[in-house]
C-alpha cells in the first residue's frame, strides 16, 4: 500500500513537528508513505471567502501531485474535507474524482483503512480534545451533538489506545473554535471570544494540552493561550498518537 | 428605529462584545435553550425521521407551490376568506391599510409576525394615523424600546430583565427599579388585556397553511394571537407564500417539531387553527411575494424557503450568541437571516454570509434540514460573482491563489517561509494585523517540514 503524505502549506511551514510525527506514524504501522515534494495548497483559503473560480490552479496542481496512489492522507481535516468536496477539474475529472474518494484525514485512516487497534504511545497528561467542525460535521469523525443519533468518536477511540492519557470532559463537547478561515480576521472580534470561550472550557477542566485532528484551530487557540500567559498546550494528535517515552 | 444600517456585521458584533458579561449572559441564555433542543429532540426515537419526512414535505411544497396556492385560495374562498395577493412589501401594507381604512379601523393588535416586520407594516401603518400594538411580550417590548426583534422566536433575548424593568417604568409606569420578570409580565398582560377589549382589528401571523383544507395554524404560548382575533372585527393574516402545506395530517409532523426545535417545549401552549369568520367577522388573508419567488428560482438557494421560523440555528450558532441578532441589520438574523437577506438586497447583506465560521451546527439542527451553511457557501462564491466583495480582498486572493497554484511561484516568491510571513493573515506581524490584536503569531520553527524532508527521508 502506498500513500501520498499531504501535508497542508501552514502545517509545513508552522507545525512541521505535526507532519513528521504523521509520517512517522505511518511507517511504523507499516504504510509505504511518499511525500509528492510540489505540493502547496488546497484552495481553501480562496474557496471559503468566495473565490472558488480562483482555486482552479491550487486543484490542478493538487491532481499532478496526487494521482496514482491508493490513499492521500493529511493531518488536516478542513483541507481533507476541502479537497473532498471541492476538487473539480475539466482537464482531468476523472483523476480529481478518484482523488476525492482516496483522501483520508489521518484519524479516519487510521481507524477505518488500517483498522488500529492498538498504538505504542504514552502520553502520561491531561488531554482536552477539540473537535474541528470540518472534521466532525463535514467527515463524521465523530457523532455530531445536535443528532439524535448513537454516539462514538474515531479520534476518541485512538486517544484511548495511548498509555497514561487522561481525557478531560468538556462542557460543550463540540462548539465551534472560531478560527474559520479569513473569519478569523474578518471578525476578529468574535474570532477570539469564540476562542477564548474554548480555551475556558478545556482549562476549567484540568486540560494540560488541547489536542485536535486540524491545527488551524490549534493555531488559533495556541495565538489566545500564548497571549495570555497560559502554561495550557496545544498539539496536533498525530504527536500524540506518535509519543513515545 | 435605533438600529444604524450603514455598519456591517462585523463591527457591530465588536460593539456587542464589548461589554463581556454581557456576551457571557446572552451566549449562556441562548446555550440553554439549544440544551432545551437537544433534550427534548432525544425523548423522541423517532426525531431524526421526522426531520426526513418534514424537510421531504416542504421540498413537495416548494415545487408544486403553484398548485397548492391556488388550491388553498379556492378553499379560503369557499370558507368565507377573502383573499389578497401582494408581489411585495408595499403591496402588502396599503392591502392592510385598505381594509382597516374601509372599517374605519384606527387601532390595531398584531401578534407575533416576522413578515410584517420584514415589510415595516408598523410604520406605514402609523404613518397613516393607525396605531399598532404587537401582543406577543418580547415583540411589544421591542416595540416601545423602538429597536427591531433580535431573534425571530424571542424578540428581545438580548434585553436583561433589569433593562425592562427599566422600560416599563418609563412606559407604563412601573415601580422604578421593579425587575421581577413574573410582576412585569402581569403588568404587560394587564395593559394588553385592555388593548384586546377595544381593538377592532386584529393581525396575526401564519405558521402553516393547509392548502387541502384552506385553513392556517397560528403557535404562540402566550395566547395573544387568539385574544386579539377573537374580539375581531376584522382579522387579517399575513403569510410568505411559502407556509403552505399539503394536508391536515402533515401538521402532526410539524407541530411535533416546531416547538421542541425552537424551545425544547413538545409543543406550543396555543396551536390554533382558523379557518371561516365568525357570523359578522370579516376574516382577510394576504399571500406575500416580496422576494420568495426569486429565491425560489435560485437553484443553490431555494430549499431556504422550507423554514418553519423555529429559530433553532440561531440558538445553536456561536456568532449568533456572541454577536447577538442586531448585528445582522436584518429582520431575520443568525444563519437563516444571512442566507435569506441576499436575496433581497446581496449588495446591503453582502456581509452577512461572512457571518460564519462555516462550523455546521445549524444544518444539524433545522427541523427541515435545510443545508444552511453549504449555502453560507454558495453565498459567498455569488457575492464575488456579483462584484460585492471589497477590492482590495479580490486582489489579495488572486495574488494568494497566483502563489498557491505553482510551486515555481510558491518558491520564486522569495522562499515559502517568507511569502508565508507576508501573504497569510495569522503571522503578519504588525500591529495592523487583526489576528495579532488579541493573539500571538505561531512560533516559526528553525526549517520546514518540506525542507527537513529532503535532507532526511527522500528516497527515490
Amino acid at each position: 500500500m502506498t500513500v501520498a503524505l499531504f501535508i497542508p502549506c501552514y502545517v509545513n511551514q508552522f507545525y512541521p513537528n505535526a507532519a513528521k510525527a504523521s509520517l512517522q506514524l505511518l511507517q511504523k504501522l507499516g504504510v509505504n508513505v511518499v511525500y509528492p515534494s510540489k505540493q502547496t495548497c488546497c484552495g481553501q483559503p480562496m474557496a471559503n471567502s468566495g473565490f472558488e473560480h480562483l482555486s482552479q490552479g491550487c486543484n490542478d496542481l493538487f491532481i499532478e501531485n496526487f494521482s496514482g496512489f491508493d490513499y492521500i492522507v493529511a493531518p488536516s481535516a478542513s483541507c481533507v474535507l476541502h479537497i473532498k468536496d471541492h476538487l473539480e477539474s475539466h482537464k482531468n475529472p476523472a483523476q480529481a474524482e478518484t482523488i476525492r474518494t482516496r483522501i483520508y484525514e489521518l484519524v479516519e485512516f487510521l481507524t477505518d483503512i488500517l483498522k488500529v487497534d492498538k498504538l505504542d504511545a504514552v502520553f502520561p497528561h491531561r488531554v482536552g480534545l477539540h473537535h474541528s467542525c470540518h472534521g466532525l460535521r463535514g467527515l463524521y469523525l465523530s457523532q455530531m451533538s445536535e443528532l439524535n443519533a448513537a454516539p462514538f468518536s474515531k479520534p476518541q477511540k485512538l486517544l484511548n489506545m495511548v498509555r497514561g492519557l487522561e481525557q478531560v470532559s468538556l462542557d460543550r463537547q463540540d462548539e465551534c473554535c472560531g478560527f474559520g478561515g479569513t473569519f478569523c480576521v474578518a471578525e476578529e472580534a468574535v474570532s477570539v471570544k469564540m476562542g477564548k470561550d474554548r480555551v475556558t472550557d478545556h482549562t476549567k477542566h484540568g486540560a494540560e494540552y488541547i489536542t485536535s485532528s486540524d491545527l488551524s484551530c490549534l493555531m488559533h487557540l495556541e495565538g489566545i493561550l500564548h497571549r495570555n500567559k497560559s502554561a495550557v498546550k496545544i498539539m496536533h494528535i498525530a504527536e500524540i498518537l506518535n509519543a513515545e517515552l | 428605529m435605533k438600529q444604524t444600517k450603514t455598519k456591517d456585521h462585523a463591527s457591530l458584533a465588536e460593539a456587542f462584545i464589548k461589554d463581556e458579561e454581557r456576551v457571557d449572559w446572552h451566549d449562556g441564555a441562548l446555550w440553554f435553550i439549544r440544551q432545551k433542543r437537544d433534550i427534548a429532540s432525544k425523548q423522541i426515537p423517532e426525531w431524526e425521521q421526522l426531520r426526513e419526512a418534514a424537510s421531504t414535505i416542504k421540498s413537495n411544497v416548494i415545487s408544486n407551490l403553484h398548485d397548492y396556492l391556488l388550491q388553498f385560495e379556492a378553499n379560503l374562498t369557499r370558507n368565507g376568506v377573502t383573499v389578497h395577493w401582494a408581489a411585495d412589501a408595499d403591496e402588502h401594507n396599503a392591502i392592510v391599510y385598505s381594509i382597516l381604512k374601509a372599517k374605519e379601523i384606527t387601532q390595531m393588535v398584531k401578534s407575533k409576525s416576522m413578515l410584517t416586520e420584514e415589510c415595516q407594516l408598523n410604520e406605514y401603518l402609523e404613518e397613516r394615523g393607525i396605531e399598532v400594538i404587537n401582543s406577543d411580550l418580547g415583540e411589544y417590548i421591542q416595540q416601545i424600546d423602538k429597536e427591531p426583534p433580535s431573534h425571530i422566536v424571542l424578540p428581545c433575548i438580548h434585553k436583561r430583565k433589569e433593562e425592562i424593568g427599566e422600560l416599563f417604568h418609563e412606559h407604563l409606569g412601573t415601580e422604578k427599579g421593579m425587575s421581577d420578570p413574573t410582576q412585569l409580565t402581569r403588568v404587560a398582560r394587564k395593559h394588553l388585556r385592555n388593548v384586546f377589549l377595544t381593538r377592532r382589528g386584529a393581525l396575526t401571523g401564519v405558521n402553516f397553511a393547509v392548502a387541502e383544507t384552506g385553513e392556517y395554524v397560528v403557535c404562540t404560548n402566550e395566547g395573544n394571537a387568539d385574544m386579539g382575533a377573537h374580539l375581531s372585527e376584522v382579522q387579517i393574516a399575513s403569510m410568505g407564500l411559502e407556509k403552505l402545506i399539503p394536508q391536515k395530517k402533515h401538521l402532526s409532523i410539524f407541530l411535533r417539531l416546531l416547538a421542541r426545535s425552537a424551545t425544547g417545549q413538545p409543543i406550543t401552549i396555543y396551536s390554533s387553527h382558523y379557518k371561516k369568520p365568525r357570523p359578522g367577522q370579516e376574516m382577510h388573508l394576504i399571500l406575500v411575494d416580496a422576494g420568495r419567488t426569486r429565491q425560489l428560482g435560485r437553484v443553490d438557494f431555494r430549499d431556504s424557503l422550507k423554514c418553519i421560523k423555529c429559530g433553532s440555528c440561531m440558538n445553536t450558532c456561536p456568532v449568533y450568541r456572541k454577536s447577538g441578532g442586531l448585528s445582522y441589520h436584518n429582520t431575520i438574523s443568525g444563519p437563516i437571516g444571512a442566507i435569506l437577506a441576499p436575496n433581497l438586497d446581496m449588495k446591503k447583506h453582502a456581509d452577512l454570509p461572512y457571518a460564519s465560521t462555516l462550523c455546521g451546527s445549524c444544518s444539524n439542527v433545522c427541523p427541515v434540514k435545510i443545508n444552511i451553511h453549504g449555502q453560507l457557501y454558495k453565498w459567498r462564491q455569488e457575492i464575488v460573482k456579483e462584484g460585492y466583495a471589497a477590492n482590495t480582498k479580490a486582489l489579495g486572493m488572486k495574488a494568494m491563489a497566483w502563489t498557491l497554484s505553482s510551486p515555481g511561484n510558491f518558491t520564486s516568491a522569495g522562499n515559502a517561509g517568507r511569502w508565508f510571513m507576508h501573504n497569510i493573515p495569522f503571522v503578519v506581524n504588525n500591529r495592523f494585523n487583526p489576528w495579532y490584536k488579541q493573539r500571538d503569531m505561531p512560533e516559526g520553527p528553525k526549517e520546514s517540514f518540506a525542507a527537513w524532508y529532503a535532507r532526511n527521508e527522500k528516497k527515490e
